[in-house]
């Protein structure tokens, strides 16, 4: 029993360190009204699921748990039990098991300043699957934050990049714009031009600096569309744990209505008899 | 008052066809509602199956595993500790066990699969406490005629190397065995038997 | 039927079936509107009933709140929907007895002799507000949390007596455990205190008779049985309309539960999926749809000598002027079928400001519409909210009613 608690514990703690080894390079940015990606996520697609799953264990549960869900919920994606044990349980725990973080939540606190939230309900909180694509294709290099990352869409977030070295390192482009009391009054490409451009009107005139568009800087083991088919697939995987039992629920839902609508028309007709006498 | 020209028939007839799939329609509400109660999944998680590694288990000891929150003793008689078990027949209460509750494949003399290793819940068949194993031959507080087996402190109930219940003790019948089953040599899976039981 | 003769020597049940269904004579025009009293009864049952076996795995404390509910939706058979049909079922209870209520304001059914039926009414629903505020609380995600922390501050307002009054209610100086623990006994019990006043109103009605959409006194014309002329029996007439309305509300009831519980955010909030964060508030707090108007007109009163308490007592003011409602409407008639113009004019208003109001009271207050803020809107339509009930006892003696027939129309 020990023995198993030390061997996760050196399991998060290797996940933390790797994060924290992440190569940084990279400009400060700010700002985020970033339109969601479409994660085209279909939960029929059990293959999806799965996948996402493998990488949900192998990149995330270093210090993000799920631990409202089972292992064995996804014997309802068409894995059996045995393939659950063999490719996604690595500490010897049992297919009934919570999904829980190997991560001490007293050390997640001191490594990322603040309690690693846990992800089985991530979509319902964002609202679907597509903030979660988006967030995951959203990260750059950014020296200025403790980690060496900054996300577009979650600015300062306090996760570093762990889907790295598949996605490879990018950096960010900006844009410059110029406000005037609050309003936009004029962008820029280049930074000096700007500068310049402010000095000139005064100061009233603000300067903000905003990502226009990330650029690939150093490429990962993926390609980018094989990149955007594992975030895809946890996006799904992650969309499918936050209400396992929807797709049971509409399938229910339809005999329901059915019932009730002969039960509705029914009724209806007995109304009809029986009112028939009263004019 | 109903007037001329109404179609009691008709009445009726819609009436209790409404309710009657109104009546089924409950029914299936309710089915949710017992549903339920059944076991959760954590439930079922704790209440799986066990597996018991028996290969550290050496002749004469005892392994306890907990199952279904019940302690369940896996014991590995010694060759004569089975063959002495006929000779006790006659001071037990059903020394065939044939008002006792065992898998089919335990109703046998050793109350076993394989002679040698006993497997039962260690729980009291008179009132829940668990017995305390007394391998040992003739101790002084059991009398000289004791072959070895179990003792329950609460009420002195006496049982064989094989679970049986003594005859003239508290405890009605012989000590229950648990659904189970080898997965190797080595490992025995307490809890289920493969089939259906 | 020597059974029923036993146990009527003994309980007046054939009495009280009598009474109470098989001769009880409703008016026989009963329109759409009148299928809101026995739905909101459904209602109560659906939630008592599905909140009793929630009760039975759901934990009452901050550590494990949160857990138990997603222990519930997930590793219990069926949990998801005992749940999915609770949570609906709250957001369907206000919806139906807010136009139970709106039936009785167009028709006139609080007016003399049926103004104990309003009052215990409206307590009814002051128990409910209360019970769904508890209830909210329970899930112990971050809009219970925060929602429950912003609605106990209001009381912290009130002068003097206010911090101490919110940490009493609290039992704690923040939302905590000890705050759970007392809601969710207090959730528990009010439903029983509801069905039991549902009870008291039901005896209330049945003493002086349903009021109808043409507004008439069925019993001013009885004929020589000393039956109204215009009354049916309860039962089965009304039995067997009101299963219709039973089968036809379900259908709209289990698509939301089985097709949209969330309701796009109305019914289940996103932020409710974060467990509570004493340390995090998140960007926009609201409470729940059914409290939004009031919570708008809360937010309308800006603070005045410091205080918030202006904005309380708008608030409660709002609510508690329906009690006075029987004695505001000097109108000759009930119905709004034989009221005028300004009369008519007015309850549109009225309608279309508590919706206004349920909207302003959802999004940021500080949020530009039509070139001015939410709560600049909020003020004018409290005001006319108001103004309805302020201003009755004028408008409806002014009103040009028309003549009421002396039976029911069709």
């Amino acid at each position: 029993m020990n023995q198993k608690k030390l061997l996760n514990r050196l399991f998060a703690y290797t996940a933390a360190i790797l994060c924290y080894l992440m190569p940084a390079i990279g400009y400060t940015a700010g700002g985020s009204n970033v339109p969601l990606l479409n994660a085209q996520v279909n939960l029929d697609n059990q293959a999806a699921i799965q996948h996402g799953a493998k990488y949900f264990v192998n990149y995330c549960m270093g210090c993000h748990a799920a631990e409202y869900i089972r292992y064995q919920l996804l014997e309802n994606t068409g894995l059996t039990s045995q393939q659950i044990k063999d490719n996604l349980i690595f500490d010897n725990g049992k297919v009934s098991d919570l999904m829980k973080t190997a991560l001490p939540q007293q050390d997640a606190v001191t490594w990322f300043s603040g309690p690693v939230p846990d992800l089985t309900l991530t979509a319902r909180i964002r609202g679907g699957a597509d903030w979660i694509y988006t967030y995951l294709k959203g990260f750059y290099t950014d020296p200025g934050r403790p980690l060496g990352a900054n996300n577009t869409l979650y600015p300062n977030v306090g996760m570093p990049n762990v889907l790295w070295s598949l996605e490879g390192i990018k950096s960010p482009v900006y844009r410059y714009q110029v406000k005037h009391q609050g309003v936009l009054e004029r962008e820029f490409t280049d930074e000096a031009t700007a500068v310049a451009y402010v000095e000139q009107q005064g100061s009233e005139y603000k300067l903000e600096k905003v990502v226009d568009h990330l650029v690939v800087t150093q490429p990962g083991s993926l390609s980018e569309a094989e990149f955007d088919q594992v975030a895809r697939d946890i996006s799904a995987f992650l969309d499918y744990i936050a209400e396992p039992m929807k797709q049971e629920r509409q399938q229910l839902g339809w005999w329901v209505l059915l019932f009730l609508s002969v039960f509705s028309t029914l009724a209806y007709f007995m109304k009809k008899a029986w009112w028939e006498d009263i004019h | 008052m109903p007037e001329e020209g109404v179609n009691l028939q008709k009445r009726r007839f819609l009436t209790t066809t409404t309710a009657v799939v109104g009546a089924v329609g409950a029914g299936f509400a309710a089915v949710p509602f017992i549903a339920n109660w059944q076991p959760s999944q954590r439930a079922r998680a704790a209440g799986a199956p066990e597996e018991a590694d028996i290969s550290g288990l050496a002749a004469g000891g005892l392994l306890r595993v907990k199952w279904r929150g019940k302690v369940c003793w896996i014991v590995r008689r010694t060759p004569q500790q089975v063959s002495e078990l006929q000779a006790l027949d006659s001071q037990l209460a059903d020394p065939n066990s044939l008002a006792s509750r065992q898998p089919v494949y335990c109703t046998n003399p050793h109350r076993s699969i394989k002679p040698d290793y006993f497997v039962a819940i260690g729980i009291c068949t008179h009132l829940g406490c668990s017995p305390t194993f007394r391998p040992e031959v003739g101790p002084a507080d059991l009398g000289a005629d004791w072959q070895g087996g179990f003792y329950c402190p609460c009420h002195g109930s006496k049982f064989d190397m094989a679970g049986r219940v003594y005859a003239g003790v508290p405890a009605p019948t012989n000590l229950e065995i648990p659904p189970h089953r080898y997965l190797s040599d080595d490992v025995i899976l307490i809890g289920t038997d493969g089939g259906d039981a | 039927m020597s059974l029923i003769n036993w146990v009527d020597r003994r309980f007046p049940a054939t009495k009280v079936w009598n009474e109470h269904l098989a001769e009880y004579y409703a008016p026989k025009n009963f329109n759409f509107w009148y299928f809101f009293g026995s739905l909101a009864l459904l209602v109560l049952v659906n939630q008592i009933v599905t909140g009793v076996w929630l009760a039975m795995a759901y934990k009452p404390s901050a550590a494990e709140a949160f857990a138990s509910v997603e222990y519930i939706m997930r590793d219990m058979d069926y949990g998801w929907l005992i749940r999915y049909l609770h949570s609906t079922g709250a957001s369907a209870f206000f919806v139906v007895v807010y136009l139970h209520m709106f039936r009785g304001l167009i028709y006139g059914s609080y007016r003399e002799p049926r103004e104990l039926v309003w009052i215990i009414g409206l307590v009814i629903y002051l128990i409910m507000m209360a019970t769904a505020f508890f209830g909210y609380l329970l899930p112990w995600g971050q809009m219970s949390y925060w929602g429950a922390q912003v609605i106990v501050n209001l009381f912290a307002a009130v002068p003097f007596v206010g911090e101490d009054l919110s940490v009493w209610i609290r039992g704690d100086y923040v939302i905590s455990d000890a705050t759970l623990n007392r809601f969710f006994a207090l959730h528990f019990l009010l439903p029983f205190v509801l069905a039991a006043l549902v009870f008291i109103h039901i005896v209330a009605l049945h003493k002086v008779g349903s009021n109808n959409p043409d507004g008439i006194e069925i019993k001013q014309n009885k004929d020589e049985q000393g039956i109204p002329k215009d009354g049916i029996r309860f039962h089965p007439y009304y039995t067997v309309k009101d299963t219709v309305g039973v089968g036809v509300f379900l259908i709209f009831f289990t698509a939301v539960v089985f097709f949209w519980p969330d309701v796009g955010g109305l019914f289940l909030e996103a932020p409710n999926f974060e467990p509570a964060n004493p340390l995090k508030t998140p960007e926009h707090i609201a409470p729940v749809w059914y409290f939004t108007p009031f919570y708008a007109m809360l937010r309308a009163i800006p603070p005045m000598f410091g205080s918030q308490f202006p904005g309380v007592l708008v608030m409660f003011a709002s609510i508690l002027i329906l009690f006075a409602l029987p004695w505001l409407d000097r109108s000759p008639v009930k119905s709004i079928r034989y009221k005028g113009g300004i009369f008519k004019f007015a309850i549109t208003l009225f309608a279309i400001s508590f919706v206004i109001l349920g909207y302003l009271g959802m999004i940021p207050s500080t949020r530009v519409i039509l070139g001015l803020e939410a709560s600049f809107w909020a003020q004018i339509f409290t005001g006319l909210y108001f103004l309805f009930f302020i201003l009755m006892p004028w408008y409806s003696r002014l009103n040009q009613a028309q003549p009421v027939p002396e039976r029911v129309t069709a």
